[in-house]
């Protein structure tokens, strides 16, 4: 009988040149299969005298179980081996760009208009729409502009068949939304407004910005309130001083035109302010009675502030843009930086 | 009036008190040691042929050698002179010496003392200007000049007088406003006036003066005054009604008596009466419009500018002088209406106060008198309806809660006071009646804004509502336009806003509107029609871009369109467009031309969870072969497809196909708030089912018919796979749909699974002829 010791020295050594998993099935064939060296050893057990068959098998099972083992560990390392070669194979290059769906972007006028509708939605106003294509009723008579009043000639109407003209501003959603709702009522109405005007500082299409809010007790002073905040908010400049200067629309009653310290340069004086360090924002005033009146509400009863704002002037403040016409020419080098 | 407020102060006063000064400006800049100079003598300079040595009085005892190079320099003349020492805008006078001559002053232009941006000469000043007298008290130059930019509502202050006393007013400082004394007559002369139009003309002020100095001229203080208003100086009787106007507020003017023949008559034009304006422009008068006539015919529209044939010339001798108020309603719009504006239009449109004619009259008459001499006649003043003075009533606690501030009493009375108003206090009350010139106030909100602007805005706290919270009244089944913009946003199309009037071309082109909404008044020929689709703003801007070397374009707008028709509708709408590559170029994805389905998928993933339907379909802007309607509940609530080829080559769009959309925003702005269902606890089953049918056979038709006969058990149906080629006649094509399957009571046995795709294959064999793939 050949050594069991030197069949598995033997075995074991073979083990050690192995790279595959098909070798380890042939080592393990050539020394552990149906005709394997060690099971040919078992086999010939039999034919052994008894006193010694007994420790004969010891050491044939002995060798048998500790290349059981080693095969076993060759077979794991193997595994690992191969799993390494699949991680070093597979590895990414991990900083090509990920695939792209690609982003369009918002226009900075509607990224204004949202901005404000979030900041009044923040103490509850509405928001609502009206019509473009308006009436001189709704236009001026219901906001008591006098027919032929220089106040109305001042507004460059745009006018088209059928006595219907282009809104010159959003004001006329203030008589439409109080014929609707009953006060309280708290609303902006954000849209498009035309003029007959088109130069560097005007165009003939522009946005507003209209806010309305009618209350039993709502004043002058919260007018102020109401704006110099949300002019803090919009421009995010806490000190943001601002001014209120007797003005005149025949709507509103008294009138104030808004004035805050220049965004630009906090009031010292700049090219953007023209170096009077402030800056005309927009107009407001307590709802003119007639307005009231004109839309089914008491004066006695109620009272109410209005206000409307430019939505290109606070864009351009906001975001550095020095040209109007940038807004309507939609070059995509300029809006594709408002994302 | 001299308030103790510097001129920046008063300008800061006058803006926070509504009268915004837009300009405030030195009438000339600094300088200094320039006094009326009198050249006694001209000399021609030896070396050199332009210059002239002269000698000077500048009152300085001794005459002064000054080499000069102004053409008009000769004896006698008086002009500013620059002492050594003086500095000028730009340079100072030191003793010089002048091609070998020496020279101690300068003598001045109007420009190198920067009273005119030009000036050729030397600036020739009055014989009768006292010699060595500083130039700036000589010609007032240390005065400041204000723009002020009234709002329609104050025409009171469109004049000196209406300015000072709203200056005395909100500084609280006292006013005299200088008393005129009615000049008596020195002649019998008269013009009967006969007014017609009571209402219109409530007042009507004229008299005669006959005699004029034909020689007479302009005073220098006046004309100095006038054009430092923006006038020019025409003739002095011009003038001085030009003057009484910018004094006082109220427009005049003066006839020629000779050429007015009988009566004065303030009436209505006829329809088409001519009139040669002075600005020897000929108007045919409507019969709205208010004119002065005499016995022949309209001499003067009312208010807004005379007729030349009874115009002052130079030969004038003997005139009619009018001073009269006419209603705004008279005369507003009509200077428009015939193309022209005045001064005068400008102020009785806004209105001027009604009070006022008489004592402007005698202040011009009493001016004629000192400039131009001539004997003066009587006045004739016709009066008609004047404008009514009643009381308004201005209640305390009404100004307290408009404005939010607490009002005394005492506090009302006095800001009242200082405007003059008269006042009476009755049952708590202030009853007021405001002075005749400001018209402008009827309602107690007059009051109570004249009552705020006095107190100050300023003094005004701001402050914010208290207890007044209100949560949004949105509600969750409106989608916000928002949220309709940041998913166009996400899908990779970038928002343009274009304008709303557009050429009517695109308007034939993309909508075949022939009759589009026109403006009447457009601001180009370009933006004359109210566009009914967004589609051409967007083709447009895509053209713009792809100009600007962009490679791939996706656009979309929200906006309005204007629907002609009996009732004109004005829907917001959203539209878009794509061009270019479906994705941006990138290593990972094969480049590939955006087409029809990858928009589509872009509106079908804007609409859910909706499912609209698409229906082949015809739209001017697409072709007709790749354009689909997008119908919700048998309703049309949009279009896609492919640029037609024929606009595509028009609008030089020929490198790539352009996919575009509109639709309707109000069905996307609708949403139902969800409800839940219960979740199957049972295996949901899929079965592939493999049908062939003839290539014209579209989808939505067999899908119909599946969905028509549906069995209950199947959820969901799904085509996976459209399939043509090898194994398929060429007249044919395979789809291939995933049929889900699932029952929330049970798990589904082979059987019932059997028959409902038996059922599905029975339905497309019937209807549609559909075989089933092997």
């Amino acid at each position: 009988m050949r050594n069991p010791d030197d069949i598995l020295l033997e075995a074991l050594q073979q083990l050690e040149n192995i790279g595959s998993l098909a070798e380890l099935d042939q080592v393990k064939a050539r020394y552990l299969g149906k005709n394997g060296a060690l099971t040919e050893l078992l086999k010939g057990l039999g034919k052994m005298p008894s006193e010694t068959r007994r420790e004969a098998g010891g050491r044939i099972n002995q060798a048998k179980e500790k290349l059981e083992l080693a095969l076993k560990a060759a077979k794991e390392a193997i595994r690992e081996a191969q799993l390494q070669a699949q991680l070093a194979r597979e590895s990414l290059d991990v900083t090509l760009p990920g695939r792209r769906i690609g982003r369009g972007g918002r226009h900075p006028i509607s990224r204004t208009q949202e901005r404000i509708e979030n900041l009044f939605g923040s103490i509850g106003f509405d928001v609502a729409d009206g019509p473009e294509l308006e009436t001189d009723f709704y236009n001026f008579t219901a906001l008591n502009f006098p027919p032929d009043h220089p106040a109305r000639t001042m507004h460059d109407t745009f006018y088209l068949e059928d006595g219907y003209l282009l809104r010159t501003h959003t004001s006329p959603v203030q008589v439409r939304y109080m014929e609707n709702h009953q006060p309280p009522l708290k609303v902006i109405a954000p849209g498009k407004a035309y003029r007959c005007d088109s130069d560097l500082t005007h165009s003939p299409m522009f946005h507003q910005v209209e806010g309305l809010w009618v209350d039993e007790r709502i004043n002058f002073a919260e007018l102020k309130g109401v704006l110099t905040d949300f002019m803090r908010r919009f421009f995010e400049q806490d000190n943001l001083r601002s001014r209120f200067r007797p003005s005149f629309f025949p709507f509103t009653e008294p009138s104030a035109e808004m004035d805050i310290s220049c965004v630009a340069c906090g009031g010292k004086g700049c090219r953007v302010c023209s170096h009077t360090g402030w800056l005309e924002i927009l107009g407001c005033g307590m709802v003119h009675p007639h307005v009231l009146r004109s839309a089914g509400a008491d004066p006695e009863q109620v009272l109410g502030f209005a206000f409307g704002m430019g939505i290109e002037r606070l864009a351009m403040l906001r975001y550095g843009v020095n040209d109007l016409r940038l807004f309507f020419e939609n070059d995509l080098r300029f809006l594709q930086q408002f994302h | 009036m001299n308030p103790p407020l510097s001129s920046g102060e008063l300008a800061h006063a006058l803006t926070m008190a509504g009268l915004e000064v837009e300009a405030m400006e030195a009438v000339a800049p600094l300088f200094t040691h320039v006094v009326v100079g009198e050249v006694l003598a001209v000399s021609p300079h030896p070396n050199a042929d332009r210059l002239n040595i002269c000698r000077v009085d500048g009152g300085q005892g001794e005459a002064l050698q000054i080499v000069c190079g102004a053409p008009n320099v000769r004896p006698g003349i008086k002009a500013p002179c620059a002492l050594v020492g003086a500095t000028l805008p730009g340079m100072t006078i030191k003793p010089a010496k002048l091609r070998g001559v020496e020279s101690y002053g300068m003598l001045c232009s109007a420009k190198e003392i920067g009273v005119a941006a030009e000036g050729a000469g030397l600036l020739l000043l009055a014989e009768d200007a006292p010699v060595g007298m500083d130039i700036r008290a000589y010609l007032a130059l240390d005065d400041q000049s204000f723009t002020l930019k009234l709002t329609p509502n104050r025409s009171d202050c469109l004049s000196v007088a209406g300015v000072a006393r709203e200056v005395a007013a909100i500084t609280d400082c006292a006013i005299a406003l200088p008393e005129i004394a009615p000049s008596g007559a020195e002649i019998d002369d008269q013009r009967r006036v006969v007014i017609k139009a009571p209402s219109d003309c409530p007042r009507y002020c004229g008299r005669v003066i006959r005699g004029i100095n034909a020689a007479a001229e302009t005073p220098r203080w006046m004309a100095q005054r006038l054009e430092r208003s923006g006038l020019r100086c025409v003739h002095p009787l011009v003038d001085i009604t030009n003057y009484v106007m910018l004094e006082l507020g109220q427009p005049l003017h003066a006839f020629d008596l000779d050429r007015l023949d009988g009566d004065v008559t303030v009436r209505f034009a006829r329809p088409g009466e001519p009139l040669v304006l002075l600005n020897e422009r000929t108007v045919a008068l409507e019969d709205d419009m208010l004119v002065i006539a005499d016995d022949r015919g309209a001499q003067a529209l009312a208010g807004m500018m005379g007729g030349v044939h009874s115009a002052v010339t130079g030969a004038t001798r003997d005139i009619f002088l009018e001073s009269a108020f006419f209603n705004p309603s008279a005369i507003i719009g009509k200077s428009r209406r015939l193309g022209m504006s005045s001064d005068s239009a400008y102020r009785f449109e806004r209105g001027v106060d009604f009070a006022l004619a008489r004592n402007a009259l005698e202040r011009a008459t009493r001016l004629v008198s000192e400039i131009c001499g001539g004997r003066v006649g009587p006045v004739t003043e016709v009066t008609g309806e004047l404008p009514p003075r009643n009381p308004i009533v201005l209640r305390r606690e009404r100004a307290s809660k408009v404005i939010g501030v607490e009002f005394s009493a005492e506090q009302v009375s006095a800001l009242l006071a200082r405007l003059r108003f008269q006042v009476e206090e009755r049952n708590g009350a202030h009853h007021v009646i405001p002075p005749s010139y400001r018209f402008d106030l009827a309602i107690e909100e007059d009051l109570i804004e004249e009552l705020v602007r006095l107190y100050g805005y300023d003094n005004v706290p701001a402050l914010l509502p208290q207890g007044k919270e209100q949560l949004s009244p949105r509600t969750e089944s409106a989608r916000p336009v928002h949220e309709i913009r940041s998913f166009m946003i996400m899908q990779d199309y970038q928002e343009i806003v274009s304008y709303s009037f557009v050429e009517a071309e695109w308007e034939a082109d993309f909508a075949a509107n022939l009759q589009p909404i026109r403006l009447q008044n457009p601001i180009a020929a370009h933006l004359a029609v109210m566009r009914s689709t967004l589609l051409g703003g967007l083709v447009d801007t895509l053209r713009f871009n792809l100009n600007r070397s962009q490679e791939r374009v996706r656009l979309f707008e929200i906006g309005r369109c204007f629907l002609p028709g009996k009732d004109i509708s004005q829907p917001l709408r959203v539209a878009g467009l794509a061009y270019g590559a479906a994705r941006p170029e990138q290593w990972g994805e094969a480049k590939r031309e955006v087409d029809f389905y990858d928009v589509k998928g872009d509106v079908e993933a804007l609409f859910w969870p909706d499912s609209p339907r698409f229906k082949a379909a015809n739209h001017p802007a697409f072709h007709p072969g790749q354009c689909a309607s997008v119908m919700l509940d048998d309703t049309i609530v949009g279009w896609i497809g492919v640029l037609h080829p024929r606009w595509r080559q028009k609008y030089d769009l020929m490198t790539g196909p352009v996919v575009g959309f509109e639709l309707e925003l109000a069905p996307l702005l609708q949403r139902t708030p969800p409800h839940c269902h219960e979740v199957s606890k049972f295996p949901p089953v899929r079965r592939d089912l493999a049908v062939v049918v003839d290539e014209k056979v579209n989808l939505q038709n067999m899908l119909d018919v599946m969905l028509d006969n549906l069995p209950d058990v199947v959820s969901d149906l799904t085509l996976f796979d459209v399939y043509r080629g090898k194994g398929i006649d060429s007249d044919k094509k395979s789809l291939a749909f995933r049929v889900m399957m699932q029952d929330t009571r049970k798990t589904l046995n082979d059987e019932e699974i059997d028959a409902a795709m038996a059922r599905l294959v029975d339905v497309l064999s019937d209807r549609i002829g559909a075989e089933l793939r092997n």
